[in-house]
């Protein structure tokens, strides 16, 4: 029953986006003021009839609900609660609905906290309007989240093991709400090139919604990035694989629209660029979630598995990036020139982090389709991994490290060095000095290593200077630090995210140590100047897993009688194991431990050191929040 | 979701890497031997390089690398051995070639032709400013 009404609710809503979408307009051309009420009160709607079906959806999973057949392929009665609700998420149907979710909650937002009420307004409610027919379409007619199964089956099938996990379980909402958020930049350019306006009024009111997107995408990756670590066996923190590429590529031309917005909204200029480029985002979120889904992206050959959901996708895609393209073009000769301006200016910096970024976002959408392009031209199978990644982004980084700090530090218009001059010394001083420290103490494998770090360490300083220059008019009140105005720590807690986030991946790539042994009980294991000794197997019981549990006895160091619990898990209902890693946290590093399969009498032990490795997640988190702080700038000033 | 849809398409397995024994014990031709595994595809994986592997496969070819590091032969040689054994789509960097060349060039064009159109914008604003210099 549950099941029927949310499937009800569905249809509702779709009926509901399909007013929001069209009836606005009509409205509009009638020139009478009750357009956007309407578009508000739709958007509304709409999002209170998805959230009743997504609930109706947890419904099932909550009850083991196996005459769903999503329930049935997804879950189990053994199951944690927590991984029962994630389990909605885990797979197809269910994380469109949460697509769906959002992109109406996105929509209802809008039409709740837009202070400004215009045409404009409704014309960004509509395009959400026609957002949540196509998704709530394909939802309902490839994807039904609440297709039944008759009869109904005694048990579930299970969720995947190595997806039971809670960074997992959070992981997609977040990623998805990024995802999702772009379509308000799609939607703010569309507007923007539907109206006669043509103000730079657009680019101030896109930048919360772009930015609350980017500290969501921003995340949403890294907490991928974690889980990846610490799930999958030995401490890979980044594959390059295409699925990652896929949620890569709206972010680095999401970083670009946030830095060129801001140029469009102080300085009324590149806003062509921009509007292109807020268009070209949403196009590569929405690549990133379906075309991955549809398993193009892995495998050309998946469309055959399932070709109308696949053809769906692909007229979604390929119907909106065209509406917003052909509508671009037609507008672009009524578009404002671009005003000039001074290289040596902010907007100058801006549009040099603008280049690099639109090169990184090029070369990861390269180096992901092109191997399938060769395919398809009957040109030979190849492989673009890793190694070509780090290859290209190795020497695109330098530059782009070394120009960054100077952005904030340089005024709009026109900009001098000059006054700067002792301070950039002195940190550029700084950063030479550290490197050389870093070499002499650990070496380096080759020059681009050394000078991977000297620009590392060039960005953190600089970001330290930026915040030094920032806050210098309010010395006085230091100690009150909670009266200082968040605008100061924005882009210094972005920039100095990345850099820490760059240092981090150096480090642990760099000095990562490794040791496998076959042990039997007593034996002791060296690795980055500590020892351990293994101390044996037993069995233990989980909620719906059995494990073998290793027990590591730290014999020296700081965690010295300390000991180390690595799983391998045994899930009954899903057949299949994971390896659980256990990991001591330090300053400095993890110690991070596997247990292997036997091997005679003896067991593989793997144990790693990666030092420094946490300073990736933490710059991430560090880049996020300076998006928040620069959300909450925006949100406090009066619009 | 990005990890999560690979794990549901193509049930990657936990990787897990060397087996006890399989290091050289000489440190410097291991540490050419992990760089070249880091570079070469398990045939049989989603998207693993032999050193992350466990598979059976990966560990043969783990165990090629360094027989043949261990005889002498060179990098390169390496490569073009394991190429000719399972074909380009075992390289996760491909080598420079005509077919590879738009792949390895374009990051170099998209940047130059970033700056390019940069320097016109630019080149503008200086133009304005000599013809009407400020009071």
């Amino acid at each position: 029953m549950i099941a029927e009404f949310g499937h009800f609710v569905l249809v509702l809503a779709l009926s509901v986006a399909l007013v929001q979408a069209a009836v606005p307009l009509y409205l509009m051309q009638r020139n009478t003021a009750l357009a956007l009420p309407l578009a508000q009160r739709a958007a509304f709607a709409q999002f209170i009839l998805v959230l009743l079906a997504f609930l109706a959806l947890t419904y099932g999973f909550v009850r083991s609900d196996f005459s769903l057949a999503v329930v049935f392929a997804n879950s189990h009665v053994a199951k944690p609660l927590i991984y029962k609700i994630a389990g909605v998420w885990g797979n197809h149907e269910g994380s469109m609905l949460l697509w769906v979710l959002i992109v109406a909650a996105y929509g209802a937002a809008y039409g709740a906290f837009s202070k400004t009420q215009d045409g404009f307004s409704t014309r960004v409610l509509v395009v959400q309007g026609w957002l949540g027919v196509a998704f709530l379409a394909f939802l309902l007619f490839t994807s039904n989240p609440f297709a039944r199964l008759l009869p109904a089956p005694f048990s579930g099938q299970g969720l995947t093991p190595i997806l039971q996990d809670p960074a997992l379980a959070a992981h997609p909402p977040l990623l998805y709400a990024g995802y999702v958020g772009f379509s308000m930049a799609y939607a703010f350019a569309l507007a923007a090139l539907t109206g006669k306006e043509d103000g730079q009024d657009w680019a101030r009111r896109m930048r919360p919604w772009i930015l609350a997107a980017w500290v969501f995408l921003t995340l949403g990756i890294a907490l991928g990035s974690y889980w990846a670590y610490y799930e999958l066996g030995w401490g890979g923190f980044w594959f390059w694989d295409p699925v990652e590429n896929a949620s890569l590529m709206p972010w680095l031309a999401g970083t670009a629209l946030l830095h060129s917005a801001l140029v469009a909204e102080k300085r009324d200029t590149l806003k062509r660029w921009t509007l292109l480029l807020a268009i070209i985002t949403f196009a590569l979120s929405l690549s990133g979630t379906f075309l991955v889904r549809s398993g193009v992206l892995t495998s050309v050959h998946a469309f055959a598995n399932d070709p109308e959901r696949g053809l769906f996708i692909l007229a979604i895609l390929g119907l909106f990036t065209l509406a917003g393209f052909l509508l671009y073009g037609l507008r672009l000769p009524q578009l404002a020139v671009d005003r000039p301006f001074q290289p040596v200016s902010r907007e100058g910096l801006l549009l040099v982090n603008n280049i690099f970024l639109a090169t990184a976002t090029v070369t990861v959408f390269i180096g992901t389709i092109y191997p399938l392009i060769l395919d398809a031209l009957g040109m030979g199978k190849i492989s673009v991994g890793a190694p070509y990644f780090n290859a290209v982004f190795a020497p695109l980084t330098i530059p782009f490290a070394l120009l960054l700090p100077l952005g904030p530090l340089l005024n709009w218009r026109e900009a001098s060095l000059r006054p700067l001059q002792n301070k950039l010394v002195l940190a550029a001083g700084a950063a030479a000095l550290v490197t050389c420290a870093i070499m002499l103490t650990r070496g380096a494998a080759s020059l681009m290593v050394v000078a991977l770090f000297a620009a590392g360490l060039w960005l953190l300083f600089g970001a330290a200077l930026d915040m030094a220059q920032r806050l210098a008019p309010y010395r006085s009140r230091l100690h009150k630090f909670w009266t200082l105005p968040t605008s100061a720590f924005t882009a210094t807690l972005a920039h100095g995210g990345l850099a820490v986030m760059l240092l981090g991946i150096l480090a642990a790539t760099q000095w990562r140590e490794e040791a496998v042994v076959a042990a039997v009980p007593g034996q002791q294991i060296e690795i980055a100047g500590v020892a351990l000794r293994y101390d044996g197997l037993r069995e233990v019981d989980g909620p719906n897993y059995t494990a073998e549990q290793a027990r590591l006895t730290y014999l020296s160091g700081a965690h010295q009688g300390g000991h180390l619990y690595p799983e391998r898990r045994f899930y009954e209902a899903e057949r299949s194991q994971t390896t659980e890693a256990a990991i001591t946290t330090d300053l400095t590093g993890h110690l991070y431990a596997v247990v292997g399969e036997a091997s005679g009498d003896k067991r593989v032990l793997r144990i790693w050191y990666h030092p420094y490795v946490a300073f990736i997640w933490l710059g991430a988190v560090l880049m996020a929040l300076g998006g928040s702080f620069a959300l909450a700038t925006r949100l406090r000033r009066p619009a | 979701m990005a990890r999560l849809v690979l794990l549901f398409g193509l049930l990657l397995t936990p990787a897990q890497a060397l087996d006890p024994g399989e290091a050289l014990a000489d440190a410097a031709l291991e540490t050419r031997a992990r760089a070249l595994s880091q570079e070469l595809r398990c045939m049989v994986c989603q998207n693993q390089s032999i050193d992350d592997s466990d598979a059976p496969l990966a560990k043969d070819l783990r165990q090629f690398v360094r027989a043949r590091l261990l005889a002498g032969d060179s990098d390169s040689a390496i490569r073009a051995a394991v190429v000719e054994r399972y074909g380009e789509f075992a390289l996760f960097r491909p080598r420079v070639a005509p077919h590879t060349l738009a792949l390895w060039a374009m990051p170099l064009i998209i940047l130059l032709f970033g700056a390019g159109m940069a320097w016109r914008l630019v080149g503008k604003s200086a133009r304005q400013n000599t013809s009407t210099p400020r009071q």
